[in-house]
């Protein structure tokens, strides 16, 4: 009995403990934002690794989802005749929830993955402690740039992820389900509000900070050899998609209850 | 001079550092040897500020290293990693030439590359290998390119952890020889941690033996060979029996 309890209250100190960590970590990669030296060709490479690099990936995920999505509410609407609802609620699936949660999902497998890879072996092949005996800081080198571009890219790329997903509703509704082009086109910009929009960007931005964070602390943080660098790997992207559920719910609350 | 007083270090249960009292005057070449996992890179890096210490003090130049302003004490400093640790995503001459393309002694890239270039051949490398990556060169000539940027700025003081660690025979006498020369050239103060006694023999003015986490020996490199001391004995002639256990 004492024994189970103790193993709970031991997780859940290991938990706080390593909660705490990430919390100090996020707020000196904030502090380090504000103040120089700026590695601005280090940001550059950052993006387009994260951002352009990512675009393939999110593409085809949203133009797949935006397919299914119409296929489903078709289904769904025509249990009460509402099959019409089809272009306006797949637009506002995609921009509200689809496009910021896979896209951000995405981004975590391709992007903390490599992050974490790339800086847990720096770490283990001491290139991070010859980092700062070349007077560089490695918080200001390797994480600020790296989650700098993460939080502008992903936004973007949700926003051409929404584009391809309502796309992919589009092309299954004309194709399969017998919208009308035009019909289909209006209903969606009709029933779309720039919030919708914004909403989901802002969400991505959220997702692309935590997706970063996450490579990067993992990375700093990384067990000795290759299985120190597996590992960290590993948790990276379990922690940041994770994360970007949990964050999507708090944002979803704050942003659309009533 | 750097000097370090009553120096300890734990990594948990592991007590690395007991209590190291050891000091190198400017301009000497000082080599700390001992056996592996007794803290020999620990002691660097707690110079370095890699590592904080738990108990003890580091002066160098007589100033506390905890209270110097860190870019100023860093940029006295180079350092050849015992694996180079070269930054495998840029080319060998941005390597050498890191701290000469950004921070406070940024160059002109033109002036920075001649720089790189010019150090490359000071330790026996052609321009050639200048727009090369590291995975594409030998050990040893990734070992000379980390040397190549150590020295690149001019440092004051060197470290150099296991220079000859992994290399041929002859790589390691022309590892062992360029440190040489390159220290008396620039008369760099040099601390140097190694196991490798031809290294001791070619680099070194004073020897300091590390042993479970203390100085056990420490002087000049003339007395070392009769030093008395049945540890250091036992390790310059690398004897399987005596006093240090063979199995740790």
């Amino acid at each position: 009995m004492t024994a189970g309890l103790s193993v709970i209250g031991k997780n859940t100190l290991a938990a706080l403990a390593a909660l705490g960590r990430v919390v100090l970590f996020a707020l000196a990669t904030l502090r380090h934002m504000v103040s120089g030296p700026f590695y601005l060709r280090e940001l550059w490479v950052a993006l387009i690794q994260i951002g352009w690099l990512s675009l393939p990936v999110v593409g085809l995920t949203a133009l797949f989802t935006g397919g299914a999505l119409a296929l489903q509410i078709y289904a769904g609407g025509a249990r009460f005749n509402a099959e019409a609802v089809v272009p306006s609620i797949v637009a506002i699936g995609m921009t509200r929830e689809l496009g910021p949660v896979l896209g951000g999902l995405m981004v975590a497998a391709r992007v903390a993955s490599s992050v974490a890879a790339e800086i847990g072996t720096m770490k283990v092949t001491e290139q991070i402690d010859a980092l700062v005996t070349l007077s560089t800081n490695p918080m200001k080198y390797l994480t600020v740039p790296r989650v700098v571009a993460a939080t502008l890219a992903v936004p973007l790329l949700v926003a051409v992820g929404d584009a391809i997903g309502i796309m992919g509703g589009y092309l299954v509704g004309i194709s399969r389900l017998g919208f009308n082009e035009a019909a289909y086109i209006k209903n969606t910009v009709d029933f779309l509000e720039h919030w919708d929009i914004l909403s989901g960007m802002i969400k991505g931005a959220v997702f692309g900070f935590i997706v970063s964070l996450m490579g990067c602390y993992y990375g700093m943080n990384s067990g000795r050899g290759a299985q120190g660098v597996g590992a960290a790997t590993k948790s990276a992207v379990v922690a940041a998609s994770v994360l970007i559920l949990a964050a999507n719910y708090v944002l979803t609350e704050v942003f659309f209850s009533a | 001079m750097i000097e370090l007083q009553n120096v300890h270090k734990s990594f948990g249960s592991n007590h690395v550092l007991r209590g190291v009292d050891v000091s190198v005057n400017k301009g000497k070449s000082l080599v700390i040897i001992g056996g592996s996992g007794t803290g020999k890179s620990v002691t660097i890096k707690c110079i370095l500020g890699l590592v904080k210490p738990d108990q003890g003090t580091i002066f160098v130049d007589g100033q506390d290293v905890n209270s110097a302003e860190r870019d100023a004490f860093l940029a006295r400093f180079g350092m050849l990693f015992q694996g180079g640790a070269l930054f495998d995503s840029l080319t060998i001459w941005q390597n050498v030439a890191f701290r000469l393309l950004r921070g406070r002694l940024k160059k002109p890239q033109d002036e920075a590359r001649a720089i790189a270039i010019e150090k490359l051949r000071r330790v026996g490398l052609k321009a050639d290998v200048a727009d090369k990556f590291p995975a594409e060169l030998s050990g040893g000539m990734q070992k000379r390119v980390g040397l190549a940027r150590a020295i690149a700025a001019e440092p004051e003081i060197i470290f150099f952890d296991e220079p000859t660690t992994g290399l041929d025979p002859i790589m390691s006498g022309v590892i062992n020889d360029l440190i040489r020369e390159i220290v008396v050239e620039m008369g760099a103060t040099a601390i140097t941690i190694t196991h490798d006694m031809s290294s001791v023999r070619a680099i070194a003015d004073q020897v300091a033996m590390l042993h479970e986490g203390k100085i056990r020996w420490s002087g000049s490199i003339k007395d070392m060979d009769q030093s008395g001391d049945p540890f250091l004995s036992q390790f310059i002639n690398g004897r399987a029996d005596g006093p240090i256990e063979a199995v740790r």
